[in-house]
């Protein structure tokens, strides 16, 4: 691939993965897809087990030991949704992502009210289900509770609303600064523009023009304004993405 | 006679002779009434009066024996010539009074009796009914005091004949009135049953016949004719879409079949991988329109109308135009918002917001002005029971002729099909703003479109 003139841009082909190893559980009953999403996880360098039907994959679940589970909605045997349920009423409290055939804003609240904690669907593409997992894999590794997020030479505040970086004050809108703690949350890992948008303005859909690009560009102006040193970059076919370090 | 039994099998002609049931009854009921009230009346008076007489006539026989009784009599005679009396010896010989037919003897003692007025008897025209009571005096004579009852029972004859004949016409008038109120019911009835087997059988222009009197047929007829109205424009609709959806999702399916197939033949790793990006983005835009044309069915299905819930608009205005504002500004355009909060209605946050932005899109697709940049304004207000959200650009517009049709599903106006977009941004609005019982007002904006979101105002319960 030719290296782009932007040195903001990564080379790297999304699915090769940002985050360190997880052990993931897949369960989904469709072979076919159940095999080429174990194929893509295990390319970008993951552990991945497959469970093809509900109440092995619930046994699998429950025996613990996963950082991501993959469930899907409609699954032989034993449902999707009850699988969750048993796992959060049994005080489990790995990420789970839903997937789903099914894409209303009303199946997705019911998915995530089930105990999900992210929901995606059918047909996906693979860079934004890993983005997801990713995220959901590293999440646990932040405190939410933390008052001061750190990404580079990046500080936010989040109790003052104040931006500095390298120790200058960066001026942001209240929806440019919900969009950097998004991206600094999920810092090293990419972040997809449905992520951004689900996130930042609680929308469901896919907007038809490039219009994150547009607020990522801006957030990326101001906060690269001066500095030799790229913090926000975009990930080709995937996402954005900024350096923890 | 299949006709006949149909129409004595009608709820209108069960419900005529039920009617008549009750009707006759209450006719003799009537009647019957006034018959006791009058006729026996008549009689218990008559019979008082001929007891008073033969009373006042025993004590003069008591107190004067035969000779004062026989005065008595013809007293009695001359006072009232009405009167009836027949004075007989123990043998049955006649003594006095005015009545001589009756053979007296053949009578039973101290009872009541009927007699008829025979030759002889003055005072009463022959053959007339009379009734009286026949008294035997105690080894002596015998006596009939009685009166001419004929016109009393004249009189019972003619309501007794009334009954029966007021019977007889309300059951033929209810037979008949029912028979024909049930026929014309029946050929209301049969020209709807034969207008919905026409539409059974393909002809959905089919109408249900409206006479105009504004009956219960004629309302129902009406409520069947707009259901029709509906389902055909449904069916029309749905017809229309299948071939729409069959020839739009044609074109792109051969665009990737051809550069699949020409990807195949490729020997560069690069121009396959090419090749295949463009082939996933094909899939994308496919994917999207799908995914369009389902949330139009769903909503145009009604369901998840309960998911609804009292928002205001104006939150929703503001994160539209928060999001899309830097797009404009990119493009060197305008996006400004001019409402205020209040505007309360019942909707579903992503629903208006996917409609607005679709709007807005195509504002900023289509809505340039002369300088090649877009000027949209977003308006939010109310008026009188209704939310107006206006969203205003300054660009071509579109022509009146054009402003149902581009409702539709998969037109374009802009036939050269530059800009990117898969012809249902519009439908979907148009679907969004039905599903939430509002209307969609596409107007001149001079110069520009306006397309306005009218929404009906949710008012505090207090």
């Amino acid at each position: 691939m030719q290296a782009a003139n932007n040195t903001a841009e990564l080379t790297k082909r999304p699915w090769e993965g940002t985050a360190k190893a997880m052990r993931i559980l897949v369960i989904e009953d469709d072979k076919d897809a159940a095999s080429w999403l174990v194929k893509g996880l295990k390319e970008s360098g993951h552990v991945v087990d497959l469970a093809v039907e509900g109440e092995q994959g619930f046994a699998m679940a429950a025996e613990g030991g996963h950082d991501v589970l993959i469930v899907d909605r409609m699954l032989p045997k034993m449902d999707g949704l009850a699988i969750i349920k048993g796992l959060r009423g049994a005080g489990s409290k790995v990420p789970i992502l839903v997937l789903s055939a099914l894409s209303d804003v009303d199946e997705r609240v019911k998915g995530l009210r089930a105990g999900g904690d992210d929901y995606l669907a059918k047909p996906y593409s693979f860079a934004e289900l890993l983005a997801r997992v990713e995220g959901l894999g590293a999440r646990k590794l932040l405190d939410p509770k933390d008052a001061k997020l750190h990404a580079m030479d990046l500080e936010m505040d989040l109790l003052t609303r104040t931006v500095t970086r390298g120790g200058k004050p960066i001026i942001l809108q209240p929806r440019e600064f919900k969009l950097l703690e998004f991206l600094v949350r999920n810092a090293g890992h990419i972040v997809t523009r449905t992520m951004l948008l689900e996130n930042v303005w609680d929308y469901h859909f896919d907007p038809q023009t490039n219009v994150i690009d547009v607020h990522v560009s801006r957030l990326r102006s101001k906060l690269d304004k001066g500095f030799a040193q790229p913090l926000l970059q975009t990930v080709r076919g995937a996402g954005y993405m900024i350096r923890a370090r | 006679m299949r006709v006949n039994t149909k129409t004595f099998r009608t709820s209108t002609f069960r419900l005529a002779a039920l009617y008549l049931l009750f009707f006759t009854l209450s006719i003799w009921a009537v009647l019957g009434y006034i018959y006791y009230n009058t006729v026996s009346l008549l009689e218990r008076q008559n019979e008082e009066t001929i007891l008073a007489d033969v009373t006042g006539l025993t004590d003069q026989y008591r107190a004067q024996g035969v000779s004062g009784l026989l005065d008595a009599v013809n007293r009695r005679i001359a006072e009232n010539p009405n009167i009836l009396i027949m004075l007989a010896d123990a043998r049955g010989e006649p003594l006095g009074g005015n009545l001589r037919s009756p053979v007296i003897s053949s009578l039973p003692d101290n009872s009541w009796i009927n007699f008829a007025i025979g030759a002889g008897d003055n005072s009463a025209p022959i053959g007339h009914n009379a009734h009286g009571f026949n008294v035997q005096f105690p080894q002596g004579p015998q006596m009939i005091v009685g009166l001419d009852v004929e016109d009393m029972n004249q009189f019972r004859e003619i309501i007794r004949e009334s009954l029966f004949w007021a019977l007889g016409l309300a059951v033929l008038m209810g037979l008949g009135g029912g028979f024909w109120m049930s026929r014309n019911f029946l050929r209301r009835v049969d020209a709807i049953t034969e207008t919905s087997q026409s539409i059974m059988r393909g002809n959905l222009s089919g109408r249900m016949p409206v006479i105009g009197s504004g009956d219960e047929l004629d309302r129902l007829a009406q409520a069947l004719n707009e259901m029709l109205d509906q389902i055909e424009k449904l069916m029309n609709g749905m017809r229309e879409v299948s071939s729409n959806v069959a020839h739009d999702l044609k074109t792109p399916l051969t665009r990737l079949r051809a550069r699949a197939e020409a990807a195949l033949r490729q020997k560069g790793k690069t121009e396959i991988h090419a090749a295949l990006q463009q082939t996933l983005d094909d899939c994308d835009q496919l994917l999207s329109t799908f995914n369009a044309l389902l949330s139009i069915t769903k909503l145009e299905s009604g369901q998840q109308r309960a998911s609804l819930q009292v928002l205001d608009a104006n939150d929703i205005i503001a994160d539209v135009v928060d999001l899309y504002a830097p797009v404009a500004e990119e493009g060197h355009g305008i996006l400004d918002m001019d409402s205020r909060p209040g505007l309360q209605v019942l909707a579903k946050r992503e629903l208006l917001a996917q409609a607005l932005i679709n709007l807005i899109d195509n504002a900023l697709k289509y809505g340039a002005g002369t300088g090649g940049a877009a000027h949209i304004n977003v308006r939010g207000e109310k008026q009188g029971d209704e939310v107006v959200i206006t969203v205003g650009d300054k660009g071509q517009g579109i022509a009146e002729k054009d402003r149902e049709r581009v409702l539709q599903r998969f037109v374009r106006l802009d036939e050269s099909r530059s800009k990117p977009g898969n012809g249902l941004g519009l439908s979907l609005v148009f679907s969004v703003v039905n599903f939430l019982g509002g209307k969609l007002v596409l107007a001149d904006n001079r110069p520009g479109l306006k397309a306005e979101l009218r929404l009906p105002l949710v008012r505090p319960l207090n």
